[in-house]
């Protein structure tokens, strides 16, 4: 089926067209810094995707959710600063422990609702920050150079800078085909039931904690994976990347770019990344514009940038 | 009585002071519709709540299908067979009518831990949620999202999705409130069909429509059953005017 030729559609292609060139134009002008951005960009979008899995389908608003950037940065650093390098090691390692300490976080805080599950996620990933804080033998609140990154033989070197960017771009692909094919299929449709009437889901037969609870598994497993790409990439990991302002930027990307959209999130990254750029270049007191300015998006269009160009109101 | 399917036995709830349910002992049999009528306040919708499970009484029993369930939850109920509509509506919003009478036959279907297969793709899940539309009279309306429809429509939505997860028991909560007349009218039609094939326990403060349907009905009032018999006795039983009917008949003049 081809897409049609909305707006919308048009801009998202652009998009990626835009994200698919950004190395060329970097190495045409001769500026590393714009790739190294879009690298950020990218890998952020990542984590925003992931995040919209659960808040935007699944409607459980999780203010933790950069704690699973550090979990993923810390197992790649943390096992770099040991000694064992390989990729094939740190990676699926790191998706584990990001998928374990989810369930853990999960199963304690999927019990409350609204407020009450905001403020729990945001307890348990302060718990982790302060973990981040107290490993005295990496860094503690300093935080751990990574000297190399993940090594993949010779399958892929994550040292070059254009390399590494095409493979985090994939794999935000990836992980957006992942969502668009999770929230139509069964899983999907029970988890975006779970969100619009818990109690109409129950009396029509569905036990909805354990659906709700695989799917926080798996936004903590795919933002785990931002994690891992983002330490790559700054090789460098600190408890910063988990403070609740960086739960709370992500949450903002979500929302600026449009809940439940599939590209949403990469829009609102984007956007918020390139903002915050733009305005940190005109004046020092860019935050005085930024906030406000987030405050008008999120108000007045309430399916985000992306509810914008669909020309759809979402509530 | 050993056709009965469901039983309840001594169920008592109380909210701090008020007492919503206060023994109540019920029996519906096989095939039967059971009406429970009785004034606002009298505890009905409470009954249902633990019959589904929803809310947990402070003693008594539920049987149903000769199996203990008072302690199920309330999905497993619905698995093995009891279906509730709800007085206050309580719907999938922001979904298409089509989704969610699908909703109600997929959990019907398996388990949802299917990840890839699109599900608005599924015949087996699109073929009876179309079935239980056409049949409450909205087969013409399935990619209407259901925000957007009336509160009529809503009512009937109600039931199509109870239908959908093919019940063994409807328990269906005043399902014509708020209707208007035509509306109603059509209802009690449907209900006079459903009747043929399903077991059914049916609140309404609609009293033409509960003596035309009922097979037998029980009067709760402040959590008490006080009657319980076919609706010619329940009709000319003396407390159960003054408790309800009375009211009634003063309302539907006023
Ligand atoms: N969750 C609750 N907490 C406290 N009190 C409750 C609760 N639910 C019901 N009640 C009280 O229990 C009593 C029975 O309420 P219920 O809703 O079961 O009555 P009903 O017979 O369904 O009334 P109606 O005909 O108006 O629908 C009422 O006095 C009500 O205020
Ligand atoms: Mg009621």
């Amino acid at each position: 089926m081809m897409p049609a030729l909305t707006l919308r559609n048009v801009v998202v292609a652009l998009l990626l067209l835009m994200l698919f060139l950004v190395p060329v134009y970097a190495a045409v002008i001769g500026n590393n810094f714009v790739l190294s951005l879009f690298t950020r960009i990218v890998i952020l979008a990542m984590a925003a995707t992931s995040l919209n899995l659960i808040m935007g389908y699944g409607g459980m608003v999780s203010f933790g959710h950069a704690a699973y950037l550090g979990i993923g940065g810390y197992v790649v650093g943390i096992l770099a600063y040991e000694g064992i390098l390989s990729g094939f090691l740190q990676w699926p390692l790191a998706l584990l422990v990001s998928a374990l300490i989810a369930f853990v976080i999960g199963l304690l805080s999927l019990r409350t609702r609204g407020v009450y599950f905001i403020m729990i996620t945001l307890a348990f990933a302060q718990m982790i920050y302060y973990v981040g804080v107290s490993l005295n033998r990496y860094g503690a609140d300093d935080g751990l150079t990574i000297y190399r990154r993940s090594q993949f033989g010779d399958l892929i070197n994550l040292s070059n800078k254009t390399v590494f960017y095409y493979l985090c771009l994939v794999l935000l692909l990836a992980s957006i085909y992942l969502v668009w094919r999770l929230v139509n299929s069964r899983f999907g449709m029970a988890i975006q039931g779970a969100r619009s009437n818990d109690r109409r889901m129950h009396a029509i037969g569905f036990p909805t904690f354990r659906y709700r609870l695989t799917c926080f598994v798996i936004a903590g497993t795919i933002c785990g994976l931002a994690g891992v790409l983002l330490a790559n990439h700054t090789d460098f990991i600190s408890p910063a990347v988990m403070h609740w302002t960086r739960s709370g930027d992500l949450i903002v990307m979500v929302v600026l770019g449009g809940m439940g959209s599939l590209f949403g999130p990469l829009i609102g990254t984007v956007a918020f990344l390139a903002l915050e750029e733009w305005l940190s270049g005109i004046t020092e007191y860019w935050q005085i514009i930024f906030g406000p300015l987030l405050l008008a998006i999120v108000l007045f269009a309430r399916g985000g940038i992306d509810g914008l160009l669909a020309g759809i109101r979402r509530d | 009585m050993t056709d009965a399917l469901l039983r309840v036995d001594g169920l008592t709830k109380r909210f701090g002071g008020v007492i919503a349910s206060e023994g109540v002992a019920l029996e519906v049999a096989n095939g039967e519709l059971h009406a429970i009528i009785g004034p606002n306040g009298a505890g009905k919708t409470t009954l249902i709540g633990q019959l589904t499970g929803e809310i947990a009484p402070d003693s008594g029993r539920v049987h149903f299908a000769g199996q203990d369930i008072t302690t199920l939850p309330t999905y497993r109920r619905s698995a093995i067979g009891m279906a509730r509509s709800f007085q206050i509506t309580s719907l999938f919003l922001d979904m298409t009518v089509l989704d969610n009478v699908a909703l109600a036959v997929q959990a019907h279907s398996g388990h949802s831990f299917r990840f890839w297969t699109p599900a608005r793709s599924e015949t087996r899940l699109r073929e009876p949620a179309r079935a239980a539309l056409a049949r409450v009279g909205l087969g013409d309306r399935e990619n209407v999202v259901v925000r957007d429809m009336s509160h009529g429509e809503h009512r009937q939505i109600e039931i199509a999705m109870a239908l959908a997860t093919r019940p063994r028991l409807l328990l269906l909560d005043e399902p014509m409130a708020g209707m208007g007349p035509e509306e109603s009218a059509r209802l009690v039609n449907l209900l006079r069909e459903l009747k043929k094939e399903y077991t059914i326990l049916l609140i309404e403060h609609d009293m033409e429509a509960v003596f035309a349907l009922a097979d037998r009905i029980s009067v709760l009032v402040y959590g008490r059953v006080i009657a319980t018999g076919a609706p010619a006795t329940i009709r000319v039983n003396p407390e159960v005017i003054q408790a309800y009917l009375g009211e009634q008949q003063v309302a539907g003049h006023g």
